[in-house]
This record gives C-alpha cells, structure tokens and sequence, in this order.
C-alpha cells in the first residue's frame, strides 16, 4: 500500500483541497494498486483507467478553480449492481452479457457529481443472490484477511464481497454497494471494514438492478466511520424517479461524529443470542456493552420475539420479488440471447444458460410460492410476519431506545468452496440471520469493526436505528471504533 | 408441504427456465429443504394481522401525467441481441 492509498477519504479530501496531492496523482495510485494486486483478490470485474484519468483530470481543473465538491477527485470502486452510462453494467450474471446501459444510476450521479472518480466495476454475488460472493458469474473473490499461520483462501462474504475486499485491501478509497438481507453489512464484518445500509427510502433505487425491491437498499462501503459518513451524504438523495424515495432532506451525517452517547438508551435484544454462537461472538457483544456502558450510555434488555422467523420470512419474500424482477430477462432486449427452435424456446434456452445456479434456485422458489393456489400460504402469510417483525422494532422504539447493539454476524469469514455450506443452502442463509430482520423492517443498519477472532480474524458489531436515524448510528458507530481501533490486515499480496 | 419433480418441471416452465433431467432432481430436493427451513412460520399467529405493503410509511408518490422521457429508440435498442428497423426481433411467433 503507498502512502496515497492509505489515505482515508477524509484524509485525502485535506490533502486534495490544500493542493498537497492532487486527483490525478491519488488516481494513478490507485490505478497502481489495482494494477498490482486485483489478480489476487478479483475484486474488480471491470478496470476503467481511462474514464478514471479524464475524471481525476476533470477534479484537478475544479479544484484548481476553487470549485471542487465534496468528494472532489475521491477514487471509489463502484458495485456491478449500478448502472453506469457506457460501462460493464452486468449484476455479475452471464444473462447480462455485453450490457453496457445508456444511463447512469441516481446513487452514481450523485457521486460524480460531487466530484468522485470511478476506478471500475467490483464483483458481487450474481444478482445479489448469496452471503460468500461465490455465485459470481466471474469467480470468487478473495478475502484480503487471512487465519494467522494460515495460507487458506477466505470468503469476503457477500453480496457486495468485491466492495469490501477493495476496500479493505485499500484498491479503493471506498465503495458503492447494495443490502437486500445483510450484503452491506456481512461482507464488512468480514472485512473490518464498515458498512451502513440507510433506512429504505433514503438512496433512490433508480438504476440499480433490483433483486427484491421491497428489501433493496444501496450503501457505502468504507473504511471507517466518518468515511461512511462522506458517502452516505453524497449518495442518499430525494429522487422523483423512485416512488419510494423518501422526500426528507440528507442531513449531514459527519457531523454526528464525536457526539456523546451519554444518556443514550441502547437495547440489547435477548433473541440475537442464539444457540450455538461462537463464545468469541458472545464476548465481542459483551465487550460492545461495556463500552457504551462505560461511555454514559444506558444498556436496556429488550425483547423482539419474531426474530427467528425473520430469516425463513425473507426466503419467501425476497425470491418471490426476484422471480417477478428477473423475468425481464428474455434475450430480446438485452444481454444474452439462446436462439431455440420458437420464442418459448429461446426464452427457456436463454434463461437456463444466463442464470447461474442460486440465482434459478431462487427464481424457481419464487415462482412457486407466487403459483396458483399457493399465494397465501406463502407470500401473504410472510407479509404478514414482516408486519409483526417491525412492530416488535417499534415496540422497542416507543420504549425508548435508540439504537439496538447485536453481533453482525454469527461467524468470522469462511473457507471458499465450504463444503458444510456448499452442501446445504440454507447453511449459507443462516449467514444473514443477525441482519435480514432490519431489511424486513426497513430500518437502518451499520456494521462496525470490533475485534478479532483468536484465528486474527475481523468480527462486526451491528447498530440498528429509528427510520431515518442514522445520525444516531454514526454517532454510536464512533464510540465503538474509539474503543476497538481500526484493523487492517496484514499485507500478503 | 413437498414437491415433487413434476411439480418442479412445471414451476421450470412457469419461470421459462429449460432444466436437464439431473437438474430437475437437485432442485427438488433443494426446494424441500428450503420450504421445509420456511414452514417455521406455521407456528406464528398472524390472525388480525395485515399484511405488510409498504415497509416505510409514506403516501405514494404521485405526479403530472405528462411525457417526461421519449425518443431514444437507438439507446433502447443499443443493447438488443437482435434488432431491425428499429424492433427488437424474435423467432417467428405467427405461422
């Protein structure tokens, strides 16, 4: 890692501002380390030097004119799930074969707007579909942390598994990504990096991919809590061309950072101690206690009973939405076309060809509980428990709480191609278990950095806030990164 | 409730997904396992509770009915595997 790429945003934005580096030089740098080590972790799918020169150019120019925004000549990586104008737009599938939009996402422009440079397109689990980025139509990614002692290949979790090992090997200075059940804030946890997945409504939808639309939400990843802070303010936007874009304005978030927490109420729900959970997990929870303990703040026991129905709730509704969004996919208005020996044919033959296999899995689940005769059995009866999983939130809410503190994740990151998991599909799914239920509730999500498991392996803590809180979770987020420190791993590549 | 592997061709057919006899099999044992994993919910009382619609409470949103986008054919057939005169084009549908 050079001196430049180490860098955090914040860091960079001085340097940039004062005249200390420039754009094009922070740029090349990046360009360097992708250059360099992407082989290793294949955490980007596309590179764009090009479009990244013209823009760090297009920065330098501003800034000279005193006219730079506020992540002016900032290099991000950029999930495979944003429409990008004229760039590799493909979810990571093989249906999108050669998509290449004419438009560019709202959460995007947003960014360019502000003066970000694009270095590229970052793998993801196909469609968003997965919890270890495997299902990738271009591979595995590679997680930059390793097991002390160990050589073994690691998952950087997913869906967003191409953001978080960007950014955690520093190929980025901080990344686009999406959270439908946990794809934010798994693969951060597996990274020790951080991820916040913002209340539903807050970054409009329009142009990125959808999978489950109800659930979709996009996100930053980054390095560290103010980073995060940065992003969410560029990205998160009012947007007329998503219905349910929430017209309330973006606060500035960084100015929650260093707040003090005292006399805040943090719940601590009885149901996220679930069997089985690794005493390592159990301890970094206690320890998160403690430090908001010790902080000023008060530790409430809460109670919120639907919890464990969350996970099986979502593998209704979520492949239910997939099955509907996904049948656009016909071979006739874009990507990838089977010919066959009539319409249904090639309909049949393109489909089978371009899905991979968790994203068939999951359109096949859908179909069926969307099927004749089945509909209320499934779909309207896990509605239903959606319904009662976010009152158990604002049972907890009315009581006063104001930020909910649960592990983020069951497990350090996993072996790729785990056979335990490879084996049972519903193992991998149980990867979301601590945070599919703020999907369902459409509340906002962070994962922060927390410590390491005895392997030397990160670990995440998650804060769960009001709708449209997440000033409060900075805010929290801030007393749990001051008391663990930051985690890098080791440099091996 | 299981499936059975005809069940699993026709919910194929229905997602207009061509699967291979072998694949067929592995789906529906996958499938099983995942409605057996989703049959938890049986146990919750959901009687005189309304299904969820909307997971942030706002009005939707509406507004002037007017054009506000058009005449971009070439970006909109940019992409198609197949295009001709300015139509997407698929095999022959009428005889």
């Amino acid at each position: 890692m050079s001196e430049l790429t180490s860098l955090t945003i914040a860091q960079a934005r001085e340097k940039l501002a004062s005249g200390a580096i420039s754009a094009s030089e922070l740029t090349e740098a990046y360009l360097a380390a992708i250059e360099a080590a992407n082989a290793q972790f294949n955490a980007y799918i596309k590179v764009t030097p090009d479009k990244a020169r013209a823009m760090a150019k297009a920065s330098d120019e501003r800034i000279a004119k005193g006219e730079g925004g506020a992540l002016e000549g900032i290099p991000l990586g950029v999930k495979d799930l944003f429409a990008t104008r004229g760039v590799h737009t493909q979810a990571a599938s093989n249906v999108l074969d050669s998509f290449e939009p004419r438009y560019e996402s709202t959460v995007t422009s947003n960014l360019w707007a502000d003066g970000a440079v694009m270095l590229g397109k970052l793998n993801m689990d196909e469609f968003a579909m997965g919890s270890s980025n495997e299902t990738s139509y271009y591979g595995p990614v590679v997680n930059p942390w390793r097991s002390r002692g160990s050589n073994a290949r690691l998952v950087p979790g997913g869906s967003s598994g191409g953001s978080a090992a960007a950014v955690a090997a520093h190929l980025c200075a901080g990344a686009t990504a999406t959270d439908t059940g946990g794809s934010i804030r798994q693969p951060a946890a597996f990274t020790g990096t951080v991820g916040i997945k913002p209340t539903y409504g807050r970054c409009s939808r329009w142009g990125i991919v959808a999978f489950a639309s109800s659930l979709d939400q996009a996100g930053p990843i980054a390095r560290d809590v103010r980073d995060a802070a940065l992003l969410l303010k560029s990205m998160a936007s009012v947007d007329d061309k998503d219905t349910t874009s929430v017209d309330r304005a973006v606060p500035d978030y960084e100015l929650a950072i260093g707040k003090s927490v005292k006399g805040m109420k943090i719940g601590i729900p009885r149901e996220y101690r679930v069997e089985g959970m690794p005493a390592e997990i159990e301890a970094l929870w206690q320890r998160g206690i403690d430090w908001y303990r010790d902080a000023g703040a008060e530790i409430v026991d809460i109670s919120l009973p639907h919890t464990k129905y969350a996970l099986p709730a979502y593998y209704i509704v979520a492949p239910a939405e997939a099955s509907s969004n996904l049948a656009r996919y016909d071979g006739v208005r874009y990507g990838l076309r089977v010919e066959g020996g009539d319409l249904r044919d090639m309909y049949e033959k393109s489909r089978a060809a371009g899905f991979g296999t968790e994203v068939k899995r999951r359109v096949m689940i859908g179909t069926y509980v969307l099927s004749a005769g089945y509909y209320d059995a499934y779909y309207l009866k896990a509605q239903k428990v959606r319904s009662l999983i976010k009152r158990d939130f604002e049972q907890a809410f009315a009581a006063g709480v104001d930020a909910i503190l649960t592990p983020a994740t069951p497990t350090a990151a996993f072996g790729i191609a785990d056979e335990d998991m490879a084996a049972d599909p519903v193992k991998m799914y149980l990867n979301d278990i601590f945070t599919v239920t703020v999907n369902m509730a459409g509340l906002p999500g962070m994962a922060v950095p927390a410590g390491l498991d005895a392997s030397g392996l990160p670990l995440g803590l998650q804060l769960i806030g009001r709708p449209f809180e997440e000033e409060t979770l900075f805010q929290a987020a801030h007393v749990i990164e001051q008391a663990a420190g930051r985690f890098e791993p080791e440099k091996w590549w | 409730m299981t499936v059975d592997l005809s069940t699993v061709k026709r919910v194929a057919h229905l997602a207009r997904i061509a699967v291979t006899p072998e694949e067929a099999e592995r789906m529906r044992d996958e499938l099983n396992a995942i409605l057996g994993f989703v049959a938890q919910l049986d146990e919750v009382d959901v009687s005189g509770v309304e299904p969820m619609t909307s997971v942030v409470e706002m009005a939707m949103k509406k507004r002037q009915d007017v054009v506000a986008d058009g005449d971009k054919s070439d970006d909109i057939l940019a992409n198609a595997p197949v295009s001709e005169d300015g139509f997407f084009a698929v095999p022959k549908v009428v005889e």
